[in-house]
């Protein structure tokens, strides 16, 4: 048998989770060596399945396959496609960054009880967190899925509110019980939609008889298992739901704002460029494999939702006072136009919103790490009490410049290349929506400008004047970051090599081949 | 009547004994119930007999050695292939030995045993005068607030009762779900229903309070004996017979010998159905299902903390059982009659515990609506009337039990100057202060609401793919939107614990004796071993997933 690898990628950062949490409580910064340790070996792990992933091979490779629960008719079966493996390689390179980054968000206050240990804590619960989303990326077994998709929101619960900025404007008390709502709104969220997947799951084993999904796929392929329109459509929407809490869509989407908001900047970039990945992620792969009918059915209203949460997403993030939520909302309009993408059911839709996938996650970890620097220096979250700080701190500034431009997609930068792929998918198909979803950009724009120009430029406030540099932990963490986001901008052929054949499967999957463009047409 | 009638009467009558031959017992088959009876009356002679200082130790060995036989001899009887091939009816009809029987005997034993262990705790509360005391009271009988109660104190005296109580309450358990016949299941009923009763009057500290919690638990139980005895006499008015199998013969219609004193009634469907109805609902009272869970949250919370987690998994391991053989058993050719009764107890029992449990303020009465929806799970896998669904349901139930120990445990150790402190407030900032009692105690919250990679995951999910193979698909439904409601309260206390700052007058932890630490580390452990690798156990449940009859 050949070696596990892809449940070393998982296994490694869970066993490091625990670990950490066994560091004796007075050997803080060991606790965390050993976190960016791991991280650092998983990514290597991860490089090494992207390495021995064929692109042009098998659709799911690296697979394992092992008797797990068979009263259930689960089998633990893991699998990478191209989607998974570019989506594996985001998360394994962004938990370094995150720990890096969050190198001292976790340093107890007072030193307090013996036995209390935060900054072990905080650190097992990413690895945690890392090693749950891995493994939701490469289950093929729906159910094994379904189980850390769930149980994911333990730990991502106890970051978000355990574990909060340290200057809060109105006080620790206060602070402590937005944290706590927040946390909880984040947490019964997306229970309740893991709960509705899971009456879909059990469901669909008394429709199918087994979870795993290459097996269902290909019988409902091959027509062997019939399932009745309606049964398609309610299955569909029991996964879809979930899937769109967490992504998430609009009208779900309101516990993101709170969760970013009250969450240090390293569990905010935690949350919307690696978690909820795990949600459109599992669009591409569950819905629109195990219920194509169904997905085919529900597209013009997803679509309609996609581009509300484009428009609305962005509106509201022109309006915010809050540099964390103004993330928040931004992130809701580009996670639009990730399902936007997907269900545009286009090749070049389905390619750009897994390219989207990967370069949201770079440019959002690199606007809102740079964004906590600059709020752990001030201690305020909010855009009024900043004011030219480009003067004072110029590479502080720059750094957030070229993050608030990838995030507005400047050509050049990565996330341009998806966002026009997107588009362009869209509009081959859909031109109406395709045209209304172009005005996201400009409302991209006007958000980061403003808030850039509202920050940095302009006179110096007198709370910012003594404002430090970035420090080198902190150059670190972004300069690779924005490195990255400059070569894929230029450069996306790696990502989108392994990425498209997986996507062509999944159209064909649905019955869906690309519009002929009108030229060719027009012959 | 006729002289020559009378005549032949006397002459019957007046035939010699030794025409009657001794019921043929099976004593071996029934041995795991007779070891616990045994050192039940073991344990009442050295109530008698051995001095009062070295009685705590004596009943402790005698339970624990009787408790552990006992579980080792259904070990053997299903290695013996009782539980499968062997399974038959014993002692002339009134006990089925078989997979479920077996099954639930041994979760009951490893349930008494844990329970056991937190009975004997002794390290909690402070000692009074120099002797170290447990958590019931120094002498029952005493009024609260008397002198003679100050007097029983001071001489340290302690109820060492309770473990020959708990073993007589176990035996009528491992009884109950094998009970073949009617009168078999209401003397089971009355035996671990009365020592029960009387352990919920026992608490040192809230004496009143567990006093008015036993008496209204004896009252209401009192009346559903009394609706389960009446359900009995009917249902043997309608069949002539109180063995299950014969009723089950009458109600299918296949009878094949009438008695003719009954000639006018059997058969006669009021009766049936009425008494079915009186029957289950006794049951139901026992599991605590809507609308008979009106005892539960008073009772689990004036109770001896030590009494409640034992009652709240073993009387529901138990109870079930016998619910689950009565409706498999005795009543499945009924089944279009009280399924869509069963549906709506299901429904307003999960939807009914969830909500309510959403305002409670007391961590017991918490747990208390907690269980009531988690009865309202399992009745979810019982009316999938399916071999899957009895499986699923033994699951649940052994999955469930370790949890609710484990769980009451805890709430032992987290005290005050007034002994348990079980007021929610009170639990603010635990995670701050005892990170690793929060942790445990959050493993548990995290088991009942069901999320994956615990056993209550696992069972939650058996119950429900049984029952939505079983049809009902509605019910799972409303199972997975309670679930979410219950989600929220479990989730409260772990806010709570973890988030919110704890008050300078807070409670403490106690640090326990390694009795309550090996019964809250059962109780870990299974959680997670059911979680994350249950298909060993899965297995266990569906061999024993099938009655004798």
């Amino acid at each position: 048998m050949s070696f596990p690898l892809l449940t070393a990628t998982a296994v490694l950062p869970a066993a490091g989770a625990v670990a950490t949490a066994a560091v004796p409580a007075a050997r803080r910064t060991a606790a965390k060596w050993l976190a960016l340790l791991v991280s650092l070996a998983t990514l290597v792990l991860a490089i090494v399945v992207m390495v021995r992933f064929d692109p042009g091979g098998a659709r799911y490779q690296l697979t394992e396959s092992h008797a797990w629960i068979a009263d259930f008719g689960v089998r633990y079966e893991l699998g990478v496609d191209g989607i998974a493996v570019a989506l594996l390689a985001l998360t394994a390179l962004l938990i370094p960054f995150i720990i890096l980054a969050g190198w001292h968000d976790a340093d107890p206050l007072e030193t307090g009880s013996k036995r209390w240990r935060p900054t072990q804590g905080f650190f097992a619960l990413i690895l945690a967190v890392e090693a749950m989303v891995i493994i939701s990326f490469e289950a093929t077994d729906v159910f094994l899925f379904y189980i850390f998709f769930e149980a994911m929101l333990i730990p991502m619960y106890f970051l978000i509110g355990g574990f909060g900025d340290r200057a809060h404007a109105q006080g620790e008390e206060a602070a402590s019980t937005q944290r706590s709502y927040a946390a909880v709104k984040f947490l019964l969220y997306n229970l309740v939609g893991g709960l509705i997947m899971l009456a879909a799951v059990i469901g669909l084993y008394t429709v199918a008889g087994n979870f795993s999904l290459t097996e269902i796929a290909q019988a409902r392929a091959n027509g062997t298992l019939h399932m009745a329109t309606s049964t398609e459509r309610w299955l569909f929407l029991g996964f879809f739901f979930a899937f769109a809490v967490k992504a998430p869509l609009w009208p779900l989407h309101t516990w993101l704002p709170n969760a970013m908001q009250e969450s240090t900047a390293p569990v905010a970039v935690l949350i919307t460029a690696v978690v909820d990945k795990v949600g459109t992620f599992a669009m591409l792969r569950f819905c629109l494999q195990l219920f194509p009918e169904a997905s085919k059915w529900a597209t013009p209203t997803i679509l309609v939702l996609a581009l509300i949460s484009i428009i609305y997403g962005a509106l509201l993030a022109v309006g915010q006072r809050d540099i964390k939520r103004l993330v928040a909302y931004a992130s809701i309009s580009h996670f639009g136009f990730i399902i936007l993408g997907i269900f545009a059911m286009t090749s070049q839709g389905q390619s750009g919103a897994t390219l989207y996938m990967v370069n949201h996650g770079i440019s959002t970890a690199a606007l809102m790490l740079v964004a906590g620097f600059l709020i752990s220096r001030r201690g305020s979250r909010l855009i009024a009490d900043y004011g030219g700080v480009q003067k004072v701190a110029p590479v502080l500034a720059g750094t957030f410049l070229i993050g608030s431009l990838a995030t507005l997609s400047l050509p050049g930068l990565a996330p341009f290349v998806s966002e026009f792929l997107v588009l362009v998918g869209t509009f081959t198909r859909y031109p109406a929506i395709g045209i209304i979803a172009t005005f996201g950009i400009v409302l991209a724009a006007l958000y980061t400008l403003v808030l850039y120009q509202r920050t940095m430029t302009g006179p110096v406030k007198p709370a910012v004047s003594a404002m430090p540099d970035l420090k080198a932990r902190e150059l670190v963490v972004v300069a690779p970051l924005i490195v990255l986001l400059i070569f894929l901008g230029v450069y996306p052929k790696p990502v989108t090599d392994i990425v498209n054949p997986a996507v062509n499967q999944t159209m064909s999957d649905v019955h869906k081949t690309d519009p002929k463009p009108a030229v060719e047409a027009a012959k | 009547m006729s002289a020559a009638a009378v005549h032949s009467l006397w002459t019957t009558a007046a035939e010699p004994i030794s025409k009657i031959d001794a019921p043929k017992i099976e004593y071996g088959q029934l041995s795991p119930t007779l070891i616990v009876i045994g050192a039940a009356i073991v344990g009442v002679l050295v109530e008698a007999f051995v001095p009062r200082k070295s009685r705590y130790y004596a009943q402790v060995f005698v339970s624990a050695v009787a408790l552990c036989a006992a579980f080792a001899a259904v070990v053997a009887l299903a290695a013996g292939g009782y539980g499968t091939t062997k399974a038959h009816i014993a002692a002339m009809g009134a006990i089925a030995v078989d997979g479920p029987s077996l099954f639930l005997q041994g979760t009951i034993l490893l349930a008494g045993l844990v329970g056991l262990f937190t009975f004997a705790e002794r390290r909690l509360d402070p000692a009074a005068h120099g002797n170290r005391v447990d958590s019931f009271a120094a002498q029952a009988a005493s009024v609260p607030g008397s002198d003679s109660e100050q007097a029983a104190v001071k001489a340290g005296f302690t109820t060492t009762e309770v473990f020959p109580l708990l073993l007589f309450a176990i035996s009528g358990m491992l009884v109950f779900p094998s009970a073949n016949d009617l009168l078999t299941l209401f003397v089971a009923l009355e035996v671990f229903s009365l020592p029960l009763y009387l352990m919920c009057a026992l608490a040192r500290r809230k004496r009143l309070m567990s006093q008015e919690a036993a008496v209204k638990y004896f009252l209401l139980g009192a009346f559903a004996s009394a609706f389960t005895l009446f359900g009995i006499a009917m249902l043997y008015g309608y069949a002539g017979s109180v063995s299950y199998a014969t009723i089950a013969q009458v109600v299918d219609g296949t009878v094949t010998n009438v008695d003719p004193a009954l000639a006018n009634t059997m058969g006669n469907d009021a009766l049936l159905l009425i008494g079915a109805a009186m029957v289950v609902m006794g049951l139901l009272f026992k599991v605590g299902a809507v609308p008979f869970h009106m005892w539960t949250p008073d009772v689990y919370q004036g109770a001896p903390t030590p009494v409640t987690g034992f009652m709240a998994a073993a009387t529901k391991v138990a109870a079930f059982g016998a619910l689950l053989r009565l409706l498999y058993v005795v009543l499945p050719g009924m089944r279009w009659d009280w399924r869509p009764v069963m549906w709506g107890v299901a429904i307003i029992t999960m939807l009914g515990g969830a909500i309510v449990a959403i305002t409670q303020t007391d961590i017991k009465r918490l747990l208390a609506y907690s269980s009531i929806a988690h009865a309202g799970f399992i009745l979810a896998g019982v009316i999938a009337t399916s071999k899957d669904g009895v499986s699923s349901v033994l699951f649940y139930l052994a999955a469930y039990s370790f949890v609710t120990i484990g769980a009451f445990a805890v709430v032992t150790l987290v005290r005050d100057a007034g002994g348990e402190a079980t007021h929610l407030s009170k639990w603010a900032g635990l995670g701050r202060r005892s990170p690793l009692v929060a942790a445990v105690f959050a493993v548990f919250l995290l088991a009942f609401a069901g999320i994956p990679l615990t056993s209550g995951f696992a069972g939650k999910f058996a119950v429900f793919k049984a029952a939505a193979e079983g049809g009902a698909v509605p019910l799972v439904v409303i199972g997975v939107i309670s679930s979410a409601i219950a989600a929220f309260f479990y989730i409260r206390v772990i806010v709570l614990m973890f988030f919110s700052e704890p008050s300078p007058e807070g409670p403490t932890v106690a640090v326990p004796s390694p009795l309550t630490m090996a019964a809250i580390g059962l109780g870990v452990a299974v959680t997670l071993v059911l979680g994350v690798a249950p298909q060993y156990f899965l297995n266990l449940a569906s061999q024993a997933g099938v009655f004798v009859r």
